[in-house]
């Protein structure tokens, strides 16, 4: 009778412990999400006044301006309808033509020595280290959560409590835009 | 590892303060006493040192800000908008909020963290890093800081001075006292063989103590800064501006005045810029609180290289 007490005892413990673990890495991952939230919102913000900035010195990039505009209206309108998927696929989308922008950047000295321009580029650019950063912390926690639930014995009670798996984030392994953009040096002069 | 050796090291000279020292002291009779043996001594002195040392981190932030004349940074100037950034941008991949950042007016190449918990922590850089290295030297400079920080290291090396502190104090009363009285008079119990070997150790390592409690907490600092330039690494993912970094640090190597030894522990580079620094060797290493450059560079460039692969 006390031993039996006592496994009983040891489960209940067990099952406080392990739930209580799980709430608080559950509310981590969710946390990391909501940051990667707040960075991408930021730079939708920043966009718009960067390409505003740099459209009269960039005249011969109209069509990485209009792309870049495009698909962050493409991620917003995907947002806000709640499709999430698409709305991650025209945020890397994003990601690619902004690389771009910053490469094609350094051919146009009198947008290096804009104060304005320079301010906004650090803004973005820091912005942009934010949201991968995140993504990456994101993904540490939701694969150690993903892990601590597919464990013996917690997977015996994760999905009854509903603890259930994250989907990490992935990049796009292939894409053409992925290519080192080509910058005309003979602008310059 | 060294940790435990640090706790042994520090446990046996505190009981043997009490059990040979203050029993003889209070009960210099030849009565032998029997009730169970309580150091009273070493925890005395442990708390009088828990207070000092908590008590300097608690008011030390204030201290060192006044001390270093270090300012918070100017949001219009373009690299120290950028260095709060990077501080952004590392805290998110660390996942702790962001620590307070302060600039100290110094030329050196230097930065180095304090604080008591990741909530409430504090990185400082020197204007010199900030001129002299790019934005991701800055980046992996920065991760190094808020590794110590995320690993709690601040924590464990306050652990440390006191019991550094506490050692300090058990051999300063000791010295004082026994100008006082004679040593070898209070000693006049009779005791076994066994216990008069111990207590010849025990004076031996007592002697040595401010020596061996130093050696013990260097080994522990440079374990960290490893363990840091590791986590930095994987903060960046970038093990090659941290190395990039290193080696301009190093070719500035000069004593950064306005950091004191008490934070050594928790700077990128030892702020006294003392040539221990540069030599490898055990001798060599033995005082220093920071691996030599050229091995720390070696371990990262090895990360890179497995990387790559």
């Amino acid at each position: 009778m006390i031993v039996f007490g006592i496994i009983v005892g040891v489960i209940i413990l067990w099952l406080i412990l392990t739930f209580n673990s799980l709430i608080s890495l559950r509310n981590m991952v969710k946390n990391a999400f909501a940051q990667i939230d707040v960075q991408l919102k930021r730079r939708h913000d920043l966009i718009p006044n960067l390409v505003n900035a740099v459209k009269g010195a960039m005249k011969f990039e109209q069509e990485t301006l209009q792309k870049i505009m495009e698909a962050r209206a493409k991620a917003i309108n995907a947002f806000q309808a709640g499709n999430i998927k698409e709305g991650f696929a025209n945020e890397n989308i994003l990601t690619q033509a902004l690389g771009r922008l910053f490469a094609l950047r350094e051919a146009y000295p009198e947008l290096k020595s804009n104060q304005q321009v320079s301010q906004l580029m650090e803004e973005l650019t820091t912005t942009e280290n934010k949201i991968s950063f995140a993504r990456q912390f994101y993904n540490d926690i939701t694969t150690k959560y993903n892990t601590k639930i597919q464990l013996f014995p917690n997977n015996l009670i994760a999905s009854m409590l509903g603890f259930k798996e994250f989907d990490l984030f992935e990049l796009p392994k292939e894409s053409p835009e992925k290519e080192a953009p080509k910058v005309d040096l003979s602008l310059q002069s | 590892m060294i940790l435990l050796v640090f706790i042994l090291f520090f446990a046996f000279i505190g009981f043997g303060f009490d059990y040979f020292y203050l029993q003889n002291l209070t009960s210099p009779s030849y009565i032998e006493i029997k009730k169970p043996f309580i150091p009273y001594g070493t925890i005395i002195a442990l708390i009088i040192a828990a207070l000092l040392t908590i008590n300097a981190f608690i008011n030390g932030i204030n201290m060192i800000v006044e001390a270093t004349g270090a300012r918070t940074p100017n949001e219009t100037n373009l690299k120290e908008i950028q260095l709060l950034n990077v501080v952004g941008e590392m805290s998110l991949a660390a996942g702790i909020p962001m620590p307070k950042v302060y600039i100290v007016p110094d030329r050196d190449l230097n930065a180095f963290a304090t604080g008591f918990s990741p909530q409430k922590a504090y990185v400082f850089v020197t204007e010199g890093l900030l001129n002299e290295l790019n934005r991701e030297e800055l980046q992996a400079v920065v991760a190094h800081e808020i590794s110590h920080i995320r690993f709690y290291d601040i924590r464990l090396m306050t652990l440390i001075v006191t019991l550094m502190n506490t050692i300090a104090m058990i051999s300063d009363f000791i010295a004082r006292s026994s100008r006082r009285t004679s040593y070898s008079s209070s000693r006049s119990r009779k005791s076994s063989g066994g216990e008069a070997i111990l207590f010849f150790i025990w004076v031996i390592l007592l002697i040595l103590s401010p020596i061996v409690s130093r050696i013990l907490a260097m080994a522990i600092s440079r374990q960290r800064e490893y363990l840091a330039d590791a986590g930095a690494a994987e903060l960046t993912r970038n093990p090659k501006a941290l190395i990039s970094a290193l080696e301009k640090i190093r070719q500035a190597v000069s004593p950064t005045r306005s950091m004191k030894d008490s934070v050594a522990y928790l700077c990128i580079t030892d702020p006294r810029g003392s040539y221990i620094e540069e030599k490898t060797g055990f001798w060599a290493e033995l005082f220093a609180t920071h691996p030599p450059m050229e091995k720390r560079i070696l371990a990262l460039k090895l990360m890179a290289y497995e990387k790559a692969n």
